[in-house]
């Protein structure tokens, strides 16, 4: 239990998960992440894809020590509330940091990462984190 | 519409039950509360269970349940809202004899955690969260109580020792509980002392992994009559239950517990009270952080102000505000699935008179049953009759 190999379910989100691609609602603007079918400010369906900058800063972060299985390797990570410049706030690990420089406010940019791999014959998972602003 | 009321409890201690399956633990319970009640047979049961599929393998709880406790061919169907299925079955429960279907109705929570690895049911548990956009990156449902409890120690100016109370009014009240898993006075230097399991966020700001089963019988007044006396009768006054998102980065606002204020208000008008004609409220601190959020989200407490309830003593059995007065998740313990069960059987006692920490005079109390992190929420209110 806990291996799920299944690779259509990771392929679906490539667009969201590589590129960070969400949600611009077409009646009333509101931007979200992901992407909705339906828009959470107005209902409306009229959704298009909406391509974020990636930059964004920490609203709140924790060090997983105890990860649930699959999740071992990296032990012990940051996790973080990372509000995008755009407005929506998304949860991700934070990536080439010490985790005493986590700080709130603290300004990152997504990168592409190995999220997880499924031993020697499984399939690696990758995917968005954030990390410091590099200036 | 018919007036519901709670004429039976039984339960199981909360703790490791190494020589207990799930089906043991459930049909414990449930025949204890249908000898409470005095009733040998029920129209129907509903199961709440989170995840005894990921645990143990087993899903069609109902069919499991109703043929091992020898019920016949009644209905019986499990009740699922991850952490507060317990709460969201006792209400399914409730609405069955309300609607008139069902005269006599059984519920039981269960959940059966400690034949899982402890890393395979912190994934499980995660389960909860939403699993493209949260579990997959890693979070362990530890971890977003962590994220909300440093946020909420930041806008409101608390610290670690501040919610650590939450934690020891919950051993305090647990340790009179024979059916707590843990029965020890605790101090905040003991919270403050375990280690980190996310940062802020330590093994005692915590509830513990457990195994456990709880059950109510539930029937109308006019029935209850031909089993109980008045003093054993329940009433169920009000319930409400509300979802919000699934994910917390999708939340509006971080720190309100907008499932609970909805649920709450819509158990307030049916029961025709408010918050102040509540006498205790077992609310759901399966983390110190919760149980702050909670009293604030069902109006005990002004926002940014639930955990002062705290540090003034109000929350002690004697204060105001009692919560957790068998010891709550944190120390009776949080099969997930059962708890909201465990909250329901815990309040009858109360209201009966019966408990081993008994509130002076308790005529309202109410229970609060948290889903995910805040995503799946249920409020009941019960009164004496
Ligand atoms: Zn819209």
């Amino acid at each position: 239990m806990g291996k799920p190999m299944q690779v259509a379910r990771y392929w679906r989100h490539f667009k969201e998960k590589y590129r960070l691609i969400g949600g611009k609602c077409k009646s009333c603007g509101h931007v979200h992440f992901p992407k909705r079918p339906v828009c959470p400010e107005c209902g409306s369906q009229e959704i298009e894809e909406f391509q974020f900058s990636g930059k964004g800063k920490v609203l709140s972060w924790t060090i997983i020590r105890n990860p649930p299985s699959g999740y071992e390797y990296y032990k012990p990570y940051p996790i973080a509330l990372v509000e995008l410049e755009e407005g929506p706030v998304i949860l991700a690990q934070l990536t080439d940091v010490d985790p005493e420089e986590i700080d709130f406010g603290m300004e990152v940019e997504m990168v592409t990462r190995k999220i997880r791999e499924f031993g020697e014959d499984g399939i690696i998972l990758y995917g968005y984190k954030f990390r410091p602003l590099l200036k | 519409m018919r007036k519901p009321v709670i004429i039976g409890v039984g339960l199981t201690p909360v703790g490791e039950h190494w020589k207990l399956g799930l089906r043991d633990l459930a049909v414990e319970a449930l025949l204890n509360a249908m000898e409470d009640a005095g009733v040998d047979k029920v129209d129907s049961l509903y199961v709440g269970n989170m995840a005894s599929g990921s645990f143990v393998e087993q899903e069609n709880l109902g069919a499991l349940i109703a043929d091992w406790a020898g019920l016949g061919n009644i209905p019986a169907v499990k009740i699922e809202g991850a952490c507060a299925s317990g709460g969201a079955a006792v209400q399914e429960g409730v609405k069955a004899v309300m609607s008139g279907l069902e005269d006599v109705v059984a519920v039981v929570g269960v959940e059966k955690m400690t034949d899982a690895w402890p890393s395979d049911a912190t994934r499980y548990l995660a389960y909860a969260a939403d699993a493209e956009w949260e579990l997959f990156h890693g979070v362990s449902f530890v971890a977003l109580n962590a994220l909300a409890m440093r946020l909420y120690m930041k806008e409101y100016g608390y610290t670690e020792e501040d919610l650590a109370l939450f934690a020891v009014n919950a051993h305090a009240n647990g340790a009179k509980n024979p059916y707590a898993m843990f029965k020890k006075v605790i101090k905040v230097e003991t919270v403050m002392r375990s280690p980190y399991i996310a940062d802020p966020l330590k093994l005692f700001d915590a509830s513990p992994i457990a195994d456990g089963a709880a059950a109510v019988i539930i029937t109308t007044e006019e029935k209850a009559k031909e089993f109980v006396d008045k003093a054993k009768m329940i009433k169920v006054a009000g319930m409400g239950r509300a979802i919000d998102t699934i994910s917390l980065a999708n939340r509006k606002d971080l720190l309100l517990l907008k499932a609970a204020k909805i649920a709450a208000e819509r158990a307030y008008k049916m029961a025709g009270i408010g918050v102040e004609d509540i006498d205790f409220f077992e609310v759901h601190d399966a983390f110190t952080v919760m149980a702050a959020l909670s009293l604030e989200s069902i109006g005990a407490a002004e926002r940014g102000k639930g955990a002062m309830l705290a540090k003034e003593g109000q929350i002690a059995i004697d204060g105001d505000y009692p919560i957790q007065t068998l010891g709550g998740l944190k120390a009776r313990g949080h099969p997930v699935g059962a708890t909201g069960v465990y909250q329901t059987v815990e309040a009858v006692w109360q209201l009966r008179g019966e408990a081993p920490n008994q509130v002076p005079d308790a005529e309202v109390g109410l229970t609060q049953n948290i889903g995910g992190t805040g995503s799946n929420i249920t409020v009941t209110i019960l009164r004496r009759v």
